[in-house]
């Protein structure tokens, strides 16, 4: 049984809602007649939307899974943080303009050992929505970031970031304090970063909003989550001159976990519970804390210079080309 | 007319900047075909006219050409190509291309309108360019310099694997000759056909300029119209010296996505060069006519 029924339901969901609405159904009876059992219907229908969950599991289109990356149940970075860590300390601010309610950042323990978590946070309704930006950093934000990370640098613990942004916010004033060189800039500075850096793309990962804090000696990607140069909505728009073809976008764009591993541009799958990580946030937690523990544990004896060697290296494989 | 130059290098990033079915069609023709019969046709030699964009002022492509592509009349900066700048910057216009055998694939069967594959088939049988970006090494005013050219003209100066491999081993040629790198840009962004690899050359490009970073050499970014997306974010934005054209569009998102987002007009100039030296996020703005003289003159400094 889940333990966290989910409240919103997806369209490829709707027959797991029908379930549980029989559920609800069949508890009234229940309650009618007190001298029937029907706890062995209950369990049936438990056992059904466990199968149903498997079920969509297996055969999700890569635009379901965008979907399911900005499910409106899905955890984000505090809820990750609050199952995987203790002693959280977040800070703000970029000592600058302000402090970003998009991009979070603070100490937290994992098992223990200090680590620097950083990354981008959504509302979980619609005030906090809007007082998030949906996930949307401005330059500040970034900025952030970036001192978070020399912050960590300074003191030898390892920088963690989660990453879950529809994109880099395009505002005016986001443009006026320079979101691409805010982004420019981070991508520079985590490239040689002396301690070890590990980024984990917990949802949704647009563009270079979500590189901004994306560079990494171990990049990992959860199950259903998606990541690319654009949103399949607005490559639609732009190549196809259409908002329509998002679903043929998300194909052609190949943005998917078992995608992106198979090109050798992250190294990880994250497995999320049956039907996606907001069924169970205990268990995605979990999976994600051994994974994100064991990927340190590989990388953190090398000495810093070489795991830097090696973070430009690896990126500087990336890409296809002839030689004619 | 500003209207449309802001908005025309997503179009250019789609490839489809000469397809008819993109123009709205305002008149109807009534009559199929071509009615003058060929003895009457009129030669008019193609070329010999240039409009400024800008002001509408009319002059000969020649009078264009010895003043730079620099319009006479308002000082518009029409933009101009790798092979213009390679004349206009090395002495006696003599340098060496380099890594012109690398050329971009396929690889992931990216089919939007058309196959990417066509695309690239296309664009090669209608110019001379291998990709969007051409790398060039020679001297200015006597100075050893490597420079590193994009090409708006293919795919909209997209980012994509080749331009970062290029990008990349230029930089390693600049630390084994120690050599100043110039970058000029002209993109509209990362190179949508080649989805997250495109992505992923960020980081590569930034990782090399980290590596001529610590050899101690000079890196000037030069920011030409229009400027965007991936190219700020990476090493657009990350010259020792970060230094644009007059009048330049320069930004991360496009001004017409921003106002959509805001749902605002945007202040005139807005992203602008001259925006952007007032924001703090250029050392100067260089007048073409004189871009020469200044780099070498920077040149020189560094040198020194």
């Amino acid at each position: 049984m889940p333990h966290y029924p989910n409240k919103q339901f997806l369209d490829f969901e709707q027959p797991i809602k029908e379930l549980y609405e029989q559920i609800e159904q069949t508890k009234k009876l229940a309650e009618k007649n007190p001298k029937i059992n029907y706890q062995s219907t209950v369990d049936q229908l438990e056992l059904t939307i466990a199968d149903k969950r498997k079920e969509i599991t297996c055969k999700l289109t890569p635009w379901q899974r965008v979907q399911l990356s900005r499910h409106p149940d899905r955890p984000y970075t505090l809820k990750y943080l609050e199952k995987m860590t203790t002693n959280f300390v977040e800070l703000h601010g970029d000592r600058n303009v302000k402090d970003d309610k998009a991009m979070i950042g603070g100490f937290a323990q994992l098992d223990g050992e200090t680590i620097m978590f950083i990354g981008q946070q959504k509302g979980t309704n619609t005030k906090l929505r809007q007082l998030r930006n949906f996930g949307m950093a401005n330059p500040e934000g970034y900025r952030k970031a970036l001192r978070l990370m020399k912050l960590a640098e300074k003191f030898n613990k390892p920088v963690v970031t989660l990453i879950d942004t529809p994109g880099a916010f395009p505002g005016q004033e986001a443009e006026e304090r320079g979101q691409g060189e805010a982004i420019a800039r981070n991508i520079y500075e985590m490239i040689r970063l002396k301690v070890p850096v590990i980024c984990v793309i917990i949802g949704e990962g647009a563009s270079g909003g979500a590189l901004g804090i994306g560079v990494g000696d171990r990049v990992l990607m959860m199950e259903n989550t998606w990541y690319t140069v654009i949103s399949p909505e607005n490559c639609s728009a732009i190549l196809w001159r259409s908002w329509e073809k998002k679903e043929v976008a998300a194909e052609q764009l190949k943005l998917t976990a078992i995608d992106m591993k198979g090109f050798g541009l992250v190294d990880e799958i994250v497995p999320e519970p049956f039907g996606g990580a907001h069924w169970d946030y205990d268990e995605a937690a979990q999976t994600l804390k051994h994974a994100i523990l064991r990927n340190l544990h590989e990388i953190k004896d090398i000495p810093p210079q070489e795991r830097v060697n090696e973070r430009i290296t690896k990126f500087g494989k990336m890409g296809f080309w002839n030689e004619v | 007319m500003k209207k449309e130059r802001d908005e025309d290098f997503e179009a250019n990033l789609s490839g489809n900047e000469n397809s008819d079915a993109a123009r709205s069609r305002w008149f109807k023709r009534i009559k199929k075909g071509i009615l003058t019969s060929t003895s009457e046709k009129k030669e008019t030699p193609e070329g010999l006219w240039a409009k400024c964009p800008e002001c509408n002022y009319i002059c000969t492509t020649t009078e264009l050409n010895e003043g730079l592509y620099v319009c006479p009349k308002c000082n518009y900066h029409h933009r101009i190509g790798s092979e213009e700048y390679y004349e206009m910057l090395f002495d006696n216009d003599e340098y060496e291309e380099h890594f012109d055998n690398i050329v971009s694939t396929d690889f992931l069967g990216f089919t939007d309108l058309k196959p990417y594959s066509k695309r690239l088939e296309e664009i090669h049988s209608k110019t001379d360019l291998k990709d969007s970006m051409r790398i060039a090494s020679g001297k200015i005013n006597g100075q050893g310099l490597v420079i590193a050219c994009m090409d708006f003209e293919f795919i909209g100066g997209s980012l994509g694997s080749v331009m970062g491999e290029k990008f990349s081993r230029a930089v390693d040629y600049c630390i084994e000759h120690k050599l100043p790198f110039l970058v000029i840009s002209k993109s509209g962004g990362a190179r949508m056909m080649e989805s997250a690899f495109s992505l992923m050359q960020l980081a590569k490009t930034s990782g090399k300029l980290s590596q001529l970073s610590d050899a101690k050499i000079p890196y000037i970014s030069l920011l030409t119209d229009p400027t965007f997306g991936g190219i700020s974010a990476s090493f657009g934005m990350l010259g020792d010296l970060n230094i644009a054209e007059p009048g330049a569009l320069i930004g991360f998102a496009g001004p017409r996505v921003i106002k959509e987002t805001i749902k605002k007009d945007l202040p005139p100039g807005f992203q602008r060069s001259e925006f952007l030296l007032d924001h703090g996020f250029l050392d100067f703005i260089v007048d073409r006519k004189i871009l020469k003289q200044k780099l070498s003159q920077l040149i020189t400094l560094f040198n020194n």
